[in-house]
Parts: C-alpha cells; structure tokens; sequence
C-alpha cells in the first residue's frame, strides 16, 4: 500500500501509547515541535487494557498546560485506530499537518530563533 | 500521608515572574506519591515555565531538582553549594518542605508550588480523602478504627448528631456519616458495647488549639 502522507513529521514508536507522559509531549514543544499527535490503538482494545485511555488523559493534560502557557492546546491531539487501518493513518496525518499550518509555528520556536538571529 | 495539589500554573506564573535565576525543587515522599510535587511534576512545571517565558522574550534559568524530602536537615543540605546559584527556590513539597528549605536558605525567597491539603489515604486512582487530624491523643480504638475527628463534620465525640440522615452526613449527601460508619463497623465487630461507653471530654491540648506542638523523644536523641 503506497499512501500519500505529508513529509514533515516525524514517527516516534512507542512500545504503547500508556508509555507517553505528559513531559515527552511538552519536551517536543520545548525543542520546537509545531505539534504534537498520539496514534493509539482503537479504545477496548489495547493489549495492557488502559494504555490508550492513559494515553488520551496524558493528551488532555498537556493541551491544558499549553493553552495556559500561551502555546496552544489544539497543537496536541490523540487519534484511534486499528493496525490494519493505513488509509487512516494517512489521513490523519493530513488532517494534523493541515490544522497546524492554520495555527501557523510554535511560539516557543518563533522567539527562540528571534533570539538567535538578535544575537 | 500528607496530601497536596497542585497550583494552577497562572499562580505561579505570577509568583516566579520576578525572579531571574529559579530552581524547582521536588519532594520524593508524600508528594510524589500524590502527583503534585514529584520529580515528574518537576519536570512538567519546570518544561511550561521554560516555554512560557522564553515566549514571553524573557531571559530566565529556571533548573530541577528532586530530593528525597525537604523535611530533614541532611537531604536539604544537598543543595547548600548550589542554592547561591538561585534568585528563587520552588518547592513542590507540603507546607512543611517549603517552611524547612526556607529556615535552612536564610536568604533565598522560598516560593509553595502546591497547596497543602491534608493527611489522607489514596482512596482510588486520582482520589484522595482525609483520614487523620493529628489530634495528638488517638482515639480509634473506641471508634472501630473510624476517625470522628477528621471524618465528622463536627468532630462530635459521641455521635452522630440529629443531622444524620440514611448514613449521609448532612452537610453533603455524599458523604459518608463517620458516626454510622463507626456503629456499623463496632457491631461487625461485635463490640456495639463500645459505642455504649460515653466519650469523656476530649484533652484539645495536644490538638492545634494548644499552639504549635512538639515532640521530643529523649531516649532517641544523640
Ligand atoms: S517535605 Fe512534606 S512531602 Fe516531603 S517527605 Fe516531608 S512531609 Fe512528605
Ligand atoms: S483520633 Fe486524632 S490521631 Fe486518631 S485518627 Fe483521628 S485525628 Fe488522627
């Protein structure tokens, strides 16, 4: 299956999305991420049972923080779906690039370069 | 334990505002157990600090750290030849934690990263409730092991009161009545003769309302 997805982001694997915390999610802003989204399995069937609701409450809790530092929450998302389902995948990562291209970069990286090209 | 949560990060924001040079320092025991001021709290406020002012176009060093309590001379005095280093120290350990640091760092403005709750048990996953008051003179043993101090309402020592309705306390429907909870368990235990015995006038002195307290145990001092 060749399926188009776009070129700017990249894969990290997890072992399963219960390993994420909120400091992985944060960190990738911190070192100028535009954003940040989490493919878990379909929800009921995780193989450790809760990984993927952990993993959507972990999603939740950084969005909160990062709507309260002024970054923006909708920069983070958690997307379900099966192994079997790579149209979706697909799909999805469009769908992210998309919304993020309207959000425009990441503050955080914007003044940081600023700060840089001041120097 | 005691039982923390944690401060809404604007509060914070606000309180660190001024201070160029900020250390946030964890606590490995109580806190961490509670999720509000361990190392992996540390991590988080210390991440959306950073980010938050380097946005904001200010300069600001803001570093982790996580002890294993800020109740105790000999973990505080891990920092003693960093602290100089910090316009400001953060703790996220209980109101005790931040008193201690604050007494040990004479001259470094001490900062509370968290609210401090109670002493409490976690009751499930993300639930804490309180258990205990420090009275200073326990009196479970006559209560089937159910605190009226801390889980009554009004602290009633014979109780329950005339607000007792359907084993809910009537200052909320959702909680439990400590005085139905006490008869119900003294009669599990087949010791309802217990609950017949009338409590005498409770010692308050060695409660808060005898001023700040002490305990000095001699046969354990060096
Ligand atoms: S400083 Fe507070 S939170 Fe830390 S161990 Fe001591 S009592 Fe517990
Ligand atoms: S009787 Fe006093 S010491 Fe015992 S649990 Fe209640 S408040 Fe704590």
């Amino acid at each position: 299956m060749r399926l188009k997805c776009p070129a700017n982001f990249r894969i990290i694997r997890l072992p399963c999305t219960g390993k994420i915390d909120v400091i992985h999610i944060l960190r990738a802003f911190e070192k100028g991420a535009d954003g940040v989204y989490v493919v878990g399995c379909m929800e009921g069937d995780c193989h450790f049972k809760s990984g993927n609701f952990r993993a959507r409450k972990r999603v939740e809790q950084a969005s909160k923080i990062l709507d309260k530092i002024g970054v923006g929450g909708e920069r983070v998302k958690m997307y379900n779906l099966s192994s079997g389902e790579g149209p979706l995948f697909a799909q999805y990562s469009i769908e992210m690039d998309k919304k993020i291209r309207e959000l425009g970069p990441n503050p955080v990286k914007t003044a940081l370069q600023a700060k840089k090209k001041a120097a | 334990m005691i039982i923390a949560s944690k401060k809404p990060i604007e509060e914070i924001i606000q309180e660190v505002k001024d201070y160029k040079r900020l250390l946030i320092l964890g606590c490995n025991e109580c806190v961490t157990v509670c999720e509000a001021g361990g190392k992996k709290e540390v991590e988080v406020l210390a991440s959306a600090l950073r980010m938050h002012f380097i946005k904001e176009g200010e300069e600001k060093k803001i570093d982790e750290r996580t002890l294993e309590r800020q109740c105790d001379h000999e973990y505080l005095e891990e920092i003693r030849d960093v602290v100089d280093q910090y316009d400001a120290i953060l703790s996220l350990a209980c109101g005790v934690g931040v008193q201690f640091t604050a007494e040990k760092y004479h001259s470094t403005p001490l900062l509370p990263g968290v609210n401090t709750c109670f002493l409490g048990a976690n009751e499930q996953r993300g639930m804490w409730t309180e258990r205990c008051q420090a009275c200073g003179s326990c009196v479970l043993a006559r209560t089937g092991g159910i605190c009226p101090i801390s889980r009554c309402a009004k602290r009633v020592m014979n109780g329950p009161c005339g607000g007792s309705g359907r084993g809910k306390c009537e200052i909320n429907k959702e909680l439990d009545c400590a005085w139905q909870l006490i008869i119900d368990r003294l009669r599990d235990l087949g010791r309802l003769d217990d609950y017949e015995i009338v409590a005498p006038i409770k010692d308050w002195s060695t409660e808060r309302s005898g001023g700040p307290r002490k305990v000095v145990r001699e046969d354990v001092q060096v």
